[in-house]
C-alpha cells in the first residue's frame, strides 16, 4: 500500500513538475486495476491543486481530467459528486484552467451514475462561468459535447430548467464557425425541439442563431481531413429548422428571401428546406405565406434554366399542396386549399391556351405537381385543366402542338396515379373518360409519326388506371393498333405500338385474343394475290405481324391463339405455300422464343409448349428431313441451317423453364424419337416406320443435322432430370461425331455431348465413358493421316469446355493436350481459336441458363493454371508457331473480366506487343481491343515499355484492315490520358504519323484520327490538358 | 468525303454549333481541288471574339484535316460590324501562324478546343 502510494506519488510529481505526459497514461492503468482510487489521486494532487502557481494548477487539473477520461465509467456516485463540485469551483479559476476543467467535465458528463442534480448545476456553472466562442475549438466542441451527453442521460433534469436552458445554449453556440462543432450544435438543436424542451419565449433566439447559417455555403478543405460535406451541414441544419411548426413564421420569410437570390445553390436549398417543412407544418403555418411562397415557386421554375432548381420547385409545390390538402374543412377558414389551387390554376391556366405554347411545360408541370399530391387537389385540378386542354386540342390543327397537348395529358394521366384515390373514391379522371379516349383514337388516326407514338404512349398509361377505359374503348383501342401494326411502315411507331399492345394485352387478353389475332393470322396467311398497297412492302408486314404476336403473348389464353399462328407459318413454310421466305420463317422462331421466355414466369405456358410447340416444332422439321431425302424440287426453308438455328433456342429457353414431372417427361420423348425412332409424342401421323435419326445416311445431312434439337431439348433442362439410355445416347452421338462429314450435324453433336458431360454426375459411370471416348479422340488426333481429326478435335474441344466449367480434374490434362495441339501443323490455328470458344459464353448450350454446371470464376482460375504455359510455350515455339500462342493468349485475355487484367498486365505486356506485331489481323484486333481500356488506366508496368508500344501502334493505323486501324487510333487517343511527362516525347512524332490516316478513306476512321490527333495536339500545351 | 462531321464541332465552351454560329449550309469542301471554305457568322454584328472564333475554327480545321487541303474561314457576309478586317486577319498566313506563337493566344485557343469535360 504504502509502495503504490509512493509511486503515485512518483507519478504525479513526474506529470506535474516533470512535464512527463506519459505519466497520466500510467496513472490511469493503475485506478483502472485498481491500484489506486481516484481519491488517492485527488490526496497526490493535493498541493498541485492548491498552489498558486497557475501552470502547477493546470497541470495537476489536467492530469486528473486525462485520468478521468479514462476511467469515468469505474467511478461511484459519491466521488462523482466531489468531482463535479471540485470541477465546477475550478470553473471559475483561471482562463488557462479552463481548458482542462472542460476535459474533465466532458468525462463526467458520460457517467452514469452522476448524482441528481449535478448535470443541473454542471450546467448551470458552465453557463455562467465560460464564455464559450471566447474559446478554442476543442474546448468548445468539449462543451457541445457535455450538453449532448447530458441530454442524453439526464433528460428530465434539464426539462425543469425549463428556458433557461435553450437560453444557455443559444448563447453558448452564437457565433460558432468551425463545421465540426457546428455538427455538434445543430445536434443538440435538433434534440431540443424534437425531444420536446421548453422553448417558451427563446424560440426566436433559437431560429436567429441556427438560421445564420442558412443557406450553408462551405467547401472542404482541399484534403479534407475531417469529411465533413456541405451536404452533411445542409441535411443537420435543416433537421433542425424543419423540426417544429413554432419556427414557420420566422423560417418562411427567410425561405422566400434567399429564393430570391441570385446563388442557385441557395434557391435549391431553399426549396428543398420548404419541401421538408410542409409535412411538419399545417395550413396556419402556411396560409399568411401562400401568395409568397407560390409567386417564388412561379418564378423560379418559368425562368430558370436549371433542372435541379426546377425540380425541388416542383417538389416543393406537391408538398405544400398535399400538406394543405390535409387540414381540416372548418367554417372560418374557408378551404385554404381551394385558394391555393385556385390562384395556381390562375397563373397557369393561360398558360395552357396561348398560341404558341412557349410556357406551356412549365406551368404543366407546376400544375401535375400539384395534381399529384392528393386526392382532392387532383380533383380540383383536373377539373379545371383537363377541359381546357380538350378543347384547345380539338381547335389546333398543327400536328406539333397537338402532340405537346397530347404530351401534357399524358403527365396528368400519370400525376394521378400518384394520388390515387381510396377504395370507395372513383377515379378522378372518370368523369372525363369519353374525351380521353375520343382523343386518343383520333391522335393514332393521324398520319404523324410523332403524335402516334405519343398517342400509344397516352392509351397504355389510361390503360393502367382500372376502370377508365370501358370494353368498348378497349375494342376500338385494340382495332387502332391492329391497324398501325399492319399498316404503319414507321419504325419508331410500330415499336410504341407493339409496346402499348404488349402492356394491354397484359389486362385485356380476350379482346386481343378475339380482335388482333385473328386480323394478324389474315395478314400474315393472305399470299401476295390479296395485291398490297403500293409502295408498302409485304414482308415488312408480316415480319411487324409475326413480331406483334410475341409481343402480345403474355398470358396462356393469348399464347394458346397466337403460337399456333406462328406454327401453322413455319408449317406453310415447309409446305412452301404463301411463299414464306426464310428469313420470315427465322422471325416466326425468333418470335416463339420471345413468347417461351414468359414460360419462366408462367408455368403453364412452359406446359403448352412442352404439350404442343416443341411436337409440332420437331414434327415439321423431322418431315422436312425425310422430305428432302426423298425428292429433289422444292427445298423446305426448315432444312436450312439458319432456321434449325433459330429453333434451337426456341426448344432450349422452353425447356430450361419446365417442371421436373413434365421435363423429364420431354427428356425421355426426345430421346425415344432420337434413338428409336419412336414418334408418337408427334402430330400428324405420317412418318415412316423405320427412322433412326443417329445413324449415318450415306450422302445426306439433312437427318443428322436434327440433332441440334435433340441438344436443344435434352441439354437445357435442370440439373436434376435424369436422362434415360444416357450410356447408349452418348456412345451413339460419338459414333455420329467420328463419322459424320456434315460440320453443322458433327458440332451439334459434340454440343450435345458436352452438354450431356456437363450434367452427367461425378462417378464411374463419367470415368468410364469419358476414358473410352477420349481414347479413341487420342488415337484419331496422334494419327496424322485420319480424316477425322478435325471431328475427334471439336469434340475434344466441347468436352474440355464441358469439364473446364466443372472444375472436372480430367480437365487440366486435356488442356495440356490442347496446348500441344497449338503446334500441330494442321490443326494450331484451329486451337488458338478454340480458346476464345472456351472462354466465352456460348449461346445455346453449357451456359447458365441452361442449367449448366458453371463454377464461379472458372476464367480465373484457367487464366492462372495456364498463362505460364502459354508463355513457355511461346518461348520454345519456332518462329512460325509463335503467332498461334499468340492468337490464344489475346483470346484469353480479351474474356478476362478487367480486374484481373490489370493486375496480370505486367506479365504479359511483352507478349501483347509481340501480338500486335504479329501479321494475323484477327490477332492484332483482339490485342487492341483489350489493350485500349487498360490504357485508360495505365498501369505502371507499361510506362517502360511506351517506345515499343507506341512504334507498334503507328505502325498498325495504316493497316490493310479498318478496324485495325480504327482500335489502333483509339488506343493512341487513349494514350493522351498518361502523365505528360512520360508521353510528350512522342508528341511530334505521334503528330506526323497521325496526318495520315486524317485523309483515310473510311470516314469512321477519320472521325477516330481528328479525335486522336486533336487531343495530341492539346497535350502539353497552355490551355490544354 | 463527308469532313462536314469534324467542323460542325469545333468544340467550344457552348459549341458553336449549339450557338449557330456554324451551319451545315456554309461550310464548303471541294474534295477534287483540296479546298475547304467556311463561313461562320458572329452572334452580335460586334462581337469582339469574332477574330478569336474564326482563329479556333481555323486552327481545329489545320489540325483536322489533311495538308492538300486549303482552308479559307471568313465571316458571313453582312454579319460582322469590322468583316473585312477580321477576314484579312483570319486569310494571312503569317499572321495566323503569329498568333500560334503567342503562348496566351494558343492557351484560350486551346481551350476553346478541348473537348467539354462531361
Amino acid at each position: 500500500m504504502a509502495a503504490d502510494s509512493a509511486q503515485l506519488l512518483g507519478l504525479v510529481e513526474e506529470f506535474v513538475s516533470g512535464q512527463v505526459d506519459g505519466s497520466a497514461a500510467n496513472v490511469a492503468t493503475g485506478v483502472k486495476a485498481g491500484q489506486f482510487s481516484i481519491l488517492q489521486l485527488v490526496e497526490a494532487l493535493g498541493l498541485s491543486l492548491t498552489s498558486s502557481q497557475t501552470q502547477t494548477r493546470g497541470r495537476g487539473v489536467q492530469l486528473l481530467s486525462q485520468v478521468l477520461q479514462e476511467c469515468y465509467s469505474s467511478l461511484s456516485e459519491s466521488e462523482v459528486k466531489d468531482l463535479v463540485l471540485f470541477y465546477e469551483n475550478r470553473l471559475k479559476d483561471h482562463y488557462a484552467i479552463t481548458p482542462h476543467v472542460l476535459c474533465g467535465l466532458t468525462a463526467l458528463a458520460k457517467c452514469t451514475v452522476l448524482p441528481s442534480g449535478a448535470a443541473v448545476s454542471i450546467l448551470k456553472a458552465l453557463f455562467q462561468d465560460v464564455h464559450v466562442q471566447s474559446l478554442m475549438l476543442t474546448e468548445r466542441a468539449c462543451v457541445y459535447n457535455i450538453l449532448i451527453s447530458l441530454m442524453d442521460s439526464r433528460e428530465e433534469e434539464l426539462k425543469d430548467l425549463g428556458p433557461d436552458f435553450v437560453f444557455g445554449f443559444v448563447q453558448a453556440v452564437d457565433g460558432e464557425r468551425d463545421p465540426r462543432n457546428l455538427l455538434l450544435a445543430f445536434q443538440i438543436a435538433r434534440n431540443i425541439i424534437y425531444r420536446g424542451y421548453d422553448l417558451n419565449q427563446f424560440t426566436e433566439e433559437l431560429f436567429e442563431v441556427t438560421s445564420c447559417y442558412f443557406p450553408i455555403d462551405f467547401t472542404p478543405p482541399p484534403n479534407d481531413p475531417h469529411g465533413i460535406t456541405q451536404q452533411d451541414l445542409i441535411l443537420a441544419l435543416r433537421a433542425v429548422l424543419t423540426g417544429t411548426a413554432r419556427f414557420a413564421e420566422f423560417l418562411l420569410p427567410l425561405l422566400i428571401e434567399k429564393l430570391d437570390s441570385d446563388v442557385q445553390n441557395a434557391k435549391v436549398d431553399s426549396l428543398q428546406t420548404l419541401a421538408a417543412c410542409a409535412p411538419v407544418y399545417g395550413h396556419k403555418e402556411l396560409a399568411e405565406f401562400l401568395p409568397g411562397l407560390w409567386s417564388s415557386i412561379r418564378r423560379e421554375v418559368f425562368q430558370t434554366a436549371s433542372e435541379r432548381v426546377e425540380s425541388a420547385g416542383l417538389s416543393a409545390l406537391s408538398a405544400i399542396t398535399s400538406c394543405l390538402s390535409r387540414t381540416v374543412l372548418t367554417s372560418d377558414s374557408g378551404d385554404a386549399l381551394q385558394t391555393f389551387l385556385e390562384l395556381v390554376l390562375q397563373d397557369c391556366q393561360h398558360h395552357l391556351c396561348e398560341p404558341d405554347l412557349k410556357l406551356v411545360w412549365p406551368s404543366a408541370k407546376l400544375l401535375q405537381a400539384a395534381c399529384g399530391a392528393s386526392y382532392r387537389a387532383s380533383l380540383i385540378v383536373t377539373a379545371v385543366v383537363l377541359p381546357v386542354l380538350f378543347e384547345q386540342y380539338n381547335s389546333r390543327t398543327q400536328c406539333a402542338h397537338r402532340r405537346t397537348l397530347l404530351e401534357v395529358l399524358q403527365g396528368f394521366i400519370q400525376s394521378t396515379v400518384s394520388s390515387q384515390p381510396a377504395e370507395r373514391e372513383e377515379n378522378v379522371l372518370l368523369p372525363f373518360q369519353k374525351s380521353l379516349s375520343s382523343m386518343v383514337f383520333s391522335a393514332l388516326a393521324e398520319s404523324n409519326a410523332n403524335l402516334q407514338v405519343t398517342a400509344t404512349k397516352v392509351l397504355a398509361a389510361l390503360a393502367q388506371q382500372p376502370g377508365l377505359l370501358e370494353e368498348t374503348d378497349v375494342e376500338i383501342a385494340v382495332d387502332h393498333l391492329t391497324r398501325l401494326v399492319v399498316e404503319e411502315d414507321d419504325a419508331q411507331v410500330s415499336l410504341a405500338v407493339m409496346d402499348c399492345a404488349g402492356s394491354l394485352a397484359r389486362l385485356h387478353p380476350a379482346v386481343f385474343t378475339s380482335r388482333m389475332v385473328p386480323r394478324l393470322k389474315d395478314e400474315i396467311f393472305t399470299g401476295d394475290a390479296s395485291s398490297p398497297a403500293p409502295g408498302r412492302s409485304k414482308a415488312a408486314s408480316r415480319e411487324r405481324c409475326v413480331h406483334a404476336l410475341a409481343f402480345i403473348s403474355s398470358q396462356l389464353s393469348l399464347v394458346q391463339e397466337s403460337a399456333p399462328v406462328l406454327l401453322q407459318a413455319l408449317a406453310a413454310a415447309h409446305k412452301g405455300s404463301s411463299s414464306f421466305s426464310t428469313e420470315e420463317a427465322i422471325w416466326a422462331c425468333l418470335s416463339l422464343q420471345r413468347i417461351a421466355e414468359h414460360a419462366q414466369h408462367t408455368v403453364e405456358i412452359g406446359e403448352f409448349f412442352h404439350n404442343v410447340v416443341i411436337p409440332r416444332l420437331l414434327g415439321l422439321s423431322l418431315h422436312a428431313a425425310l422430305e428432302s431425302q426423298k425428292c429433289s424440287g422444292h427445298a423446305s426453308p426448315l432444312t436450312e441451317e439458319t432456321v434449325l438455328s433459330a429453333i434451337v433456342p426456341v426448344i432450349s429457353t422452353a425447356c430450361a423453364a419446365l417442371q421436373p414431372e413434365p421435363a423429364a417427361h420431354m427428356a425421355a420423348q426426345a430421346i425415344s424419337l432420337f434413338l428409336d425412332g419412336d414418334v408418337s409424342f408427334l402430330p400428324e401421323n405420317a412418318y415412316p416406320n423405320q427412322i433412326q435419326l443417329l445413324q449415318i445416311q450415306s450422302d445426306c445431312c439433312s437427318q443428322s443435322q436434327m440433332v441440334c434439337l435433340l441438344m436443344a431439348s435434352v441439354c437445357s433442362l435442370s440439373q436434376q432430370v435424369e436422362i434415360p439410355h444416357i450410356d447408349r445416347l452418348l456412345v451413339q452421338l460419338e459414333e455420329l461425331i467420328f463419322t459424320c462429314t456434315h460440320p453443322f450435324s458433327y458440332t451439334s453433336a459434340a454440343k450435345c455431348f458436352a452438354g450431356l458431360i456437363n450434367k452427367r454426375a461425378a462417378g464411374q459411370a463419367l470415368d468410364a465413358v469419358l476414358e473410352k471416348t477420349l481414347k479413341r479422340i487420342n488415337t484419331t488426333l496422334d494419327c496424322e493421316s485420319s480424316a477425322q481429326r478435325v471431328q475427334a478435335f471439336t469434340l475434344l474441344i466441347w468436352v474440355v469446355k464441358a469439364l473446364l466449367l466443372r472444375y472436372h480434374p480430367l480437365s487440366v490434362n486435356l488442356i495440356d493436350k490442347l496446348f500441344c495441339l497449338l503446334s500441330d501443323d494442321q490443326l494450331g490455328s484451329q486451337a488458338a481459336d478454340s480458346f476464345s470458344l472456351l472462354m466465352s459464353n456460348s449461346p445455346d448450350v453449357l451456359n447458365r441458363s441452361c442449367h449448366a454446371n458453371v463454377r464461379i470464376m472458372y476464367r480465373q482460375r484457367f487464366f492462372n493454371e495456364n498463362s505460364a504455359k502459354l508463355v513457355q510455350g511461346f518461348n520454345s515455339a519456332e518462329q512460325e508457331k509463335r503467332s498461334v500462342f499468340l492468337k490464344a493468349l489475346s483470346h484469353i485475355v480479351n474474356n478476362l473480366p478487367r480486374q484481373v487484367q490489370l493486375t496480370e498486365l505486367p506479365a504479359l505486356l511483352p507478349l501483347l506487343l509481340e501480338a500486335l506485331s504479329c501479321p494475323d489481323e484477327a490477332v492484332q484486333l483482339s490485342t487492341l481491343s483489350c489493350l485500349q481500356p487498360l490504357l485508360l488506366e495505365p498501369p505502371p508496368a507499361l510506362t517502360a515499355q511506351l517506345e515499343a508500344l507506341f512504334t507498334r501502334l503507328l505502325a498498325l493505323t495504316t493497316s490493310p484492315a479498318m478496324k485495325v486501324r480504327i482500335s489502333a487510333l483509339r488506343c493512341i487517343h487513349a494514350l493522351t490520358h498518361l502523365p505528360s511527362h512520360m508521353v510528350l516525347p512522342f508528341r511530334a512524332r505521334v503528330l506526323r504519323c497521325l496526318a495520315k490516316p486524317l485523309d483515310d478513306k473510311k470516314r469512321l476512321v477519320r472521325k477516330e484520327a481528328v479525335a486522336a490527333r486533336s487531343e495530341w495536339f492539346l497535350l502539353g500545351n497552355p490551355g490544354g490538358r | 468525303m463527308s469532313i462536314m462531321r469534324s467542323i460542325n464541332d469545333p468544340e467550344h465552351p457552348l459549341s458553336l454549333e449549339e450557338l449557330n454560329v456554324v451551319e451545315q449550309v456554309r461550310v464548303k469542301v471541294n474534295d477534287e481541288e483540296s479546298t475547304v471554305s467556311v463561313e461562320f457568322t458572329p452572334t452580335i454584328p460586334h462581337c469582339s471574339m469574332a477574330t478569336l472564333i474564326g482563329l479556333s475554327i481555323k486552327v481545329k480545321l489545320l489540325r483536322s484535316l489533311p495538308d492538300r487541303f486549303k482552308i479559307d474561314v471568313h465571316i458571313t457576309p453582312g454579319t460582322h460590324a469590322s468583316e473585312e478586317a477580321v477576314n484579312k486577319q483570319l486569310a494571312d498566313k503569317e499572321r495566323v501562324a503569329a498568333a500560334l506563337e503567342n503562348a496566351h493566344l494558343l492557351e484560350v485557343v486551346n481551350q476553346c478546343l478541348s473537348t467539354r469535360p462531361v
